[in-house]
């Protein structure tokens, strides 16, 4: 600590921090651009000058950049200097002299952080008379739009882009006031991170491409605290909300998990909850042909069809939250509730829990895996199953900038400082997957292997850190890699080991885990990260319930009701599968898509999607976080029956006689009673009774406009606001909505703003410490802890013949629901088998060609890609895309050449 | 005869060996003029160390345009077996307008800067240089790159230099023309492949410079007087001056403009700027009187012709409100418009400007707007005080390097000698007096048009 003179008033600050974020920490306000909390400092942007004193009798002082001097002790400085005002001003004034004042129509008004900026240091009025430079804008894809003439030329972009993102494709050209910020020529962004610019620009040159298809002010939106479903690392994000759509979906800041950061698979995927085919109303199905139900009606069918004496049989999901999978437990019995998952991904998702949990080695947090100093990644390519943590693991990477940096005494903050002492300089990241991953370019050593070499590489690094881990023979350069991984790992300070369930392998897990209780022997600090299938899979897993092949054996013995919750059961089974169990049952389906199952289904109830409704899900570190509803759709249209799975499964209950929930807090108290592995899931956020100083908190800003009016064209009175039951979030503007709550629960902040703080910058007033943790500590509750011992896994040599099946993720497509989104479906490739080129050679298929692959009952044609990386006998699949059916890792498959 | 005959006092270690009617001097002219024995007798006889504290001795003050000193530069480089890999830099990019010094030195005696190098890249324990020329001197490079592979072939430069353990490389690299990589950070990263753009100090470069590692940055003039000190011993370096100024060591000044004549001296430091114009320039063309005049370059104020007789150095020039700079002098005569002139410089610094801190990069064009104006006599009210506001703007401290602070020298020097010819370029607004003919705006044609008419024709009655 560090204690600072700021007006003549003494402030306790951290002394590693520069002035700029120390001040802001203290909540006191000095305006900034090119800084940012996880960029650094490069001082071009010279807005947030004040005046630095020698010493207490110093009356002159000097203008300094506050983000480049650092808050060291005893430092005297002045905000309010009459001088640093006018030049902060003067800046701004400057910056405008080629700004085209365009807010009125720029997407980034009301949300812009050079309004609040300009509206700070007082700017109001133009000296300069003289034309703007103008630029050419850009396609930049279907994500991101290009405004160029409103740039500042603050180079946050860039340094995002390239320096954090590792991006390669957007650049600064030109120099002086001619500098542009783009593309070598139109294109689309190739970083499956570039939607991080909409946030990190300060004005509105990149821009959200699909909240401008559907533009609402931020002002006028309806925001909530959610949690991405596009994976298990369980992002924190905030939807807003305008007449039932979802407009975009922004960062919400979390310290230990996403940070500033999204992958636009999470925030551009939202394009399922509007889609004009989903199922709204009740359904049932006669003749062939969906009927329209009421909602009365339909709980009196679906109580009629469950009480008719047949054997009941609940299909879970990892897509739906703990509470709508524990009503369906309710509502079957624990012995008839399945998980919805295969077998393979059943298991796999198990051992993990049990890595995690009776393991010794804790699970890594995105922030925990950005302090890594040496990383072993095996087997995953995380780009594709959990894309947050690759760009933690460049952090990881980039890590070396800081030790470097810190020899020479150059604060940490100094960020172009950093970059040209370490130059090209990186953290030891091993990555040793079967194919070549993204993240290959900051890897000391990519190694390739098919998945049984890879497991022998893993025992063999387990073997070099502690003898007494089970032994496999390896060959002397493997054996030699392994020696260098364990010699790296052992000498850093924290170590991660980096697996999980994409290769489709338990022997890969168990060898992750060996090297990780290995590790954890030599270094304490050890800490390990699996990626799992799906943003709920360890929800589910915590059931412990069968998976779904055994549900379909028990369907197929006897006429059965199949209650399907929100799971596309194609993408789990075979065809044939699903025929034989599912032709003599009744099927009704819970789900807020169409998809293959709710088209077999008697009854479809429409379920609600993560926008409308609360649910809790576990992430891939054991973090339970409450993901709240963002708006009610009835509101709009009363005749819209979607409601949360559990609340449908709660009404049928009470028409069947069995005790129902009255609301969200009573479904959690009782999984929380009778399920003890959930117990903690209420802690995860406060219940409904939570008030702050007496008020509900808002979901919507203050002005938000015309909402009173919002219902007009239906009916000319105002209904009032859906009251919320469920959380202590109200639909409106009315309630707690600033920040000036120290002690306001992050998992209740449905958006960013404080007052003169408009843009996602607002953050900083949230923070104990500007980009540190929140100040009502960051939210979500771990259900479960490492605290086993590190006994081992027995060696298992995965070796096969012949050509077996490789799933391979792709971060546009493998995941279900943000595959819906049409500007997602415009970034996912086209179906194909990816060959050895040995394999290839000796099939006679060639690269591009159209190739007859035969998977089980499966006769597909795809075109081939022959590829050097991959392991021979290996043949690559696209996960989830379309065309192709559900995978088995591991499982034989035949290639021939011809369609 | 020897070429240093003609110097028998050794009273222009700089350019001695310079005979331009007969060219640069090949290896062979050079060692027989005594050339490579500061190498010799450095790698020989001397360590690292020696060399420094000579140099600090003497009091070299970097020449390029800072006077920064040399041997204080050096001091802060981390020497010892195991300071690892440094490097030796020699700032050869000379865009100064109005400069053209070391071009001499590289076209006329390449060997001269060749060995300097060696002997300063030995004093800091440098293994590899580089030199960063100015892409538009080609003859600079052709002569340079032979003396490189010439004084390679005699293991000048190269491995075991000598005989002994220490071994030093030297490389040309041609810059692409920017003016900003002049200024040393700026030149480090565009020598190694990135944009030109300053880098924040500190770290300054002895501690992390080209690569990340430890560099030393010097001007080709500054280098060229190393070898000289090592040979001669820091008191008579310190003498060279003759009392003109407490700097030692003589100076290449220059004069261009309308003088007389536009050339490079290598005098005395401390020499008046009176003497550099009036006896080496031989005065003003055609009996014209001396307006203003920049003592060293693009970003230096003006100063008047009270202050010819002010010695030329770094301390007495700063005193009198402006800095020597390159200590090439330009001269503006009394037809000439000081608000041209002004506005040259800044089109000039407008356009190499990097780009990277808002007030240089939005500053100077806003500037360079308001001078074409002013030229062109469409100043308006207000526009003298936005110019003096951006002289504090884009002041020292204010902006991230020194490119803006030096482009707003010699405007402010011009608002404060010669404020009259900014106000000449006022425009003229006429009101109109009784009895004056008005006309009724034009309206245009159409029905709109007409309908203003009719308007007008109302309001008239």
């Amino acid at each position: 600590m560090a204690k600072i003179h700021v007006e003549g008033k003494v402030h306790e600050v951290n002394g590693a921090d520069n002035l700029l974020q120390a001040c802001l920490s203290l909540g006191l306000d000095i305006s900034y651009f090119c800084w940012h909390p996880a960029l650094g400092s490069v001082g071009s942007c010279r807005q947030c000058a004040v005046k630095q004193y020698k010493d207490a009798d110093d009356k002159n002082g000097r203008i300094v950049m506050s983000c480049m001097t650092p808050a060291s002790d005893g430092t005297y400085i002045s905000i309010a200097d009459e001088e640093a005002k006018e030049f902060r001003e003067a800046m701004v004034a400057l910056l405008m002299t080629n700004h085209p004042h365009d807010c009125p129509v720029c997407e980034e008004g009301g949300h812009c952080h050079l309004q609040d900026m300009t509206v700070m240091t007082g700017h109001h009025s133009r000296d300069y008379r003289f034309t703007k430079r103008t630029h050419n804008n850009q396609y930049l894809g279907p994500f991101i739009g290009h405004e160029m003439n409103r740039c500042i030329s603050c180079y946050r972009c860039v340094r995002y882009y390239k320096d954090y993102a590792g991006g390669k494709d957007l650049g600064v050209f030109g120099s002086a006031s001619r500098v542009y910020f783009g593309r070598a020529e139109d294109g689309v962004l190739e970083s499956e991170f570039s939607g991080n610019l909409t946030e990190v620009c300060p004005t509105g040159v990149f821009t959200d491409k699909t909240h401008s298809e559907h533009y609402t002010r931020k002002w006028d939106m309806q925001f909530a605290p959610a949690i991405c479903t596009g994976c298990a690392v369980g992002c924190n994000i905030s939807p807003g909300e305008r007449y039932g759509e979802v407009r975009r979906i922004e960062n919400r800041y979390h310290s230990e998990l996403n940070g500033y950061f999204l992958c636009d698979r999470g925030r551009f995927g939202y394009g399922h909850v509007n889609s004009e085919d989903r199922p709204r109303h009740a359904l049932i199905k006669r003749e062939g042909k969906w009927i329209a139900l009421n909602k009365t009606d339909a709980i009196a069918q679906a109580a009629a069809v469950l009480g008719g004496h047949k054997p009941l049989i609940g299909i879970g999901s990892p897509r739906a939250s703990l509470e709508a999978n524990f009503a369906l437990r309710a509502l079957v019995g624990a012995d008839n509730f399945y998980a919805g998952v295969s077998a393979q991904d059943s298991a796999l998702t198990a051992l993990c829990l049990k890595v995690l949990r009776d393991g010794p080695v804790p699970a890594a947090t995105i922030k925990r895996i950005e302090k890594a100093d040496a990383v072993f990644v095996l087997g995953e390519d995380t780009l594709g199953t959990a894309a947050r943590v690759a760009l933690a693991l460049r952090q990881a990477a980039r890590g070396k900038l800081v030790t470097m940096s810190a020899e020479k005494r150059v604060p940490e903050w100094q960020a172009n400082s950093a970059n040209d002492i370490a130059q090209h300089a990186l953290n030891p990241i091993f990555i040793a997957t079967p194919v070549a991953t993204k993240l290959d370019e900051i890897a000391a050593v990519a190694h390739r292997a098919s998945v049984a070499g890879l497991v022998a590489l893993a025992q063999a690094v387990a073997q070099a850190l502690d003898t007494s881990a089970p032994a496999t023979k390896v060959d002397a350069d493997t054996a030699a890699l392994a020696q260098r991984i364990a010699d790296t790992l052992k000498a850093a300070k924290s170590p991660l080991i980096v697996s999980g369930t994409g290769c489709g392998s338990t022997a890969l897990i168990e060898a992750a885990a060996n090297v990780a209780f290995a590790l954890k022997k030599v270094v304490e600090t050890t800490a390990i990260s699996l990626a799992i299938p799906e943003a709920n899979s360890f929800g589910l897993a915590l059931f412990n319930a069968p998976a779904i092949d055994a549900a379909l054996t028990k369907a197929a013995q006897a006429q059965s009701v199949v209650l399907v919750l929100e799971n596309d059961l194609s993408r789990r089974a075979t065809a044939t599968q699903l025929d034989q169990a599912l032709s003599k049952c009744t099927v009704i389906a819970l789900d807020h898509q169409q998809t293959a199952t709710t088209a077999t289904a008697a009854l479809l109830l429409p379920a609600a999607s993560f926008a409308e409704g609360d649910g809790t899900f576990v992430n891939f570190e054991g973090r339970a976080q409450r993901s709240f509803q963002n708006f009610d759709p009835a509101y709009y249209d009363r005749h819209v029956a979607t409601q949360e799975s559990w609340r449908w499964i709660s009404e049928v209950r009470a028409a069947l006689g069995q005790p129902s929930w009255t609301n969200l807090d009573a479904v959690i108290a009782d999984a929380e009673a009778t399920l003890p592995v959930l117990k903690g899931i209420a802690a995860a956020a406060p219940d409904a009774s939570f008030r702050l100083q007496g008020a509900k908190l808002a979901r919507a800003p203050q002005r938000q406009s015309g909402r009173t009016a919002m219902r007009a064209n239906v009916f000319v009175h105002e209904p009032r606001a859906t009251q919320d039951a469920d959380s202590a979030l109200a639909f409106s503007m009315e309630g707690v909505n600033s920040t000036h709550a120290v002690t306001r629960p992050a998992a209740l902040i449905p958006f960013a703003w404080s007052p003169g703080w408009n843009s996602p910058s607002a953050w900083n007033k949230f923070q104990a410490e500007v980009g540190g943790a929140m100040k009502g500590g960051d939210s979500g509750v771990h259900l479960f802890k490492h605290n086993g011992a590190a006994d081992y896994f027995p060696a298992k040599l995965e070796a096969t013949d012949g050509l077996t099946v490789l799933p391979m993720h792709s971060h546009f497509g493998s995941e279900e629901l943000s595959a819906k989104a049409k500007p997602i479906q415009e970034r996912i490739p086209q179906a194909f088998v990816a060959l050895n080129v040995a394999d290839a050679q000796r099939l006679g298929i060639e690269h591009q060609s159209l190739t007859r692959v035969e998977l089980g009952e499966y006769v597909l044609s795809l075109p081939a890609k022959v590829r050097v990386d991959l392991p021979q006998g290996s043949v690559g699949l696209p996960v989830g895309l379309a065309g192709i059916p559900p995978l088995t890792a591991g499982a034989a498959i035949k290639v021939s050449k011809g369609a | 005869m020897s070429r240093a005959a003609k110097d028998p006092n050794y009273q222009k270690p700089l350019t001695r060996l310079i005979d331009v009617a007969a060219g640069p001097l090949d290896l062979a002219g050079y060692e027989a003029e005594g050339g490579y024995t500061a190498l010799k007798t450095a790698v020989k006889t001397l360590q690292a160390q020696d060399i420094q504290s000579k140099v600090k001795d003497a009091n070299l003050r970097g020449r390029g345009g800072a006077g920064f000193p040399t041997g204080i530069k050096w001091s802060l480089i981390p020497m010892g077996p195991n300071s690892g890999p440094k490097y030796l830099v020699c700032n050869a990019d000379e865009m100064e307008p109005g400069t053209f010094k070391d071009r001499l030195l590289m076209e006329q005696a390449p060997h001269q800067l060749v060995e300097a190098m060696a002997v300063a890249a030995y004093a800091i324990g440098a293994n590899l240089g580089y030199i960063f020329l100015r892409g538009e001197y080609v003859l600079c490079a052709e002569r340079l790159n032979k003396a490189i592979a010439e004084a390679k072939s005699k293991n000048y430069l190269g491995k075991n230099i000598l005989g002994g353990d220490w071994g030093f490389d030297l490389y040309v690299h041609t810059g692409a023309g920017r003016y900003i990589c002049g200024e040393e950070t700026a030149l480090i990263n565009s020598l190694e492949g990135r944009r030109a753009n300053p880098r924040a100090k500190p770290p300054f470069p002895q501690i992390a410079g080209l690569w990340g590692r430890p560099t030393i940055v010097n001007n080709v003039e500054t280098l060229c007087n190393i070898p000289h000190i090592v040979n001669n011993g820091a008191e008579w370096f310190k003498a060279l001056s003759q009392g003109r100024s407490k700097d030692g060591g003589t100076k290449l000044y220059g004069c261009s403009g309308l003088s007389n004549k536009r050339g490079v001296w290598e005098l005395p430091i401390g020499t008046s700027a009176r003497e550099i114009l009036e006896v080496h320039a031989g005065g003003m063309k055609g009996g014209k009187k001396l307006k203003a005049w920049l003592p060293g370059g693009a970003s230096t104020d003006f100063l008047l012709p009270e202050h010819l007789d002010l010695a030329m150095d770094f301390d007495t020039i700063s005193k009198a409100g402006s800095r020597m700079g390159t200590g090439l002098i330009t001269v503006v005569n009394e037809d000439q418009s000081i608000v041209s002139a002004v506005r040259n410089l800044e089109e000039f610094m407008a356009r190499e400007s990097c780009g990277w801190c808002t007030p240089c990069r939005d500053g100077l064009p806003w500037t360079v707007k308001i001078m074409r104006a002013i030229e062109a006599g469409e100043g308006q009210p207000g526009d003298i005080n936005t110019l003096s506001k951006l002289t504090r703007w884009l002041g020292p401290g204010r902006t991230f390097c020194a490119h803006a602070p030096g482009a707003m020298e010699p405007l402010q020097s011009a608002l404060k000698y010669f404020r009259e010819e900014f106000e000449a370029g006022m425009a003229v607004v006429k009101l109109p007096e009784s009895g004056d003919v008005c006309a009724l705006p034009e309206h245009g044609v159409g029905a709109k048009a007409d309908y203003a008419k009719e308007r007008m024709k109302w309001v008239n009655q």
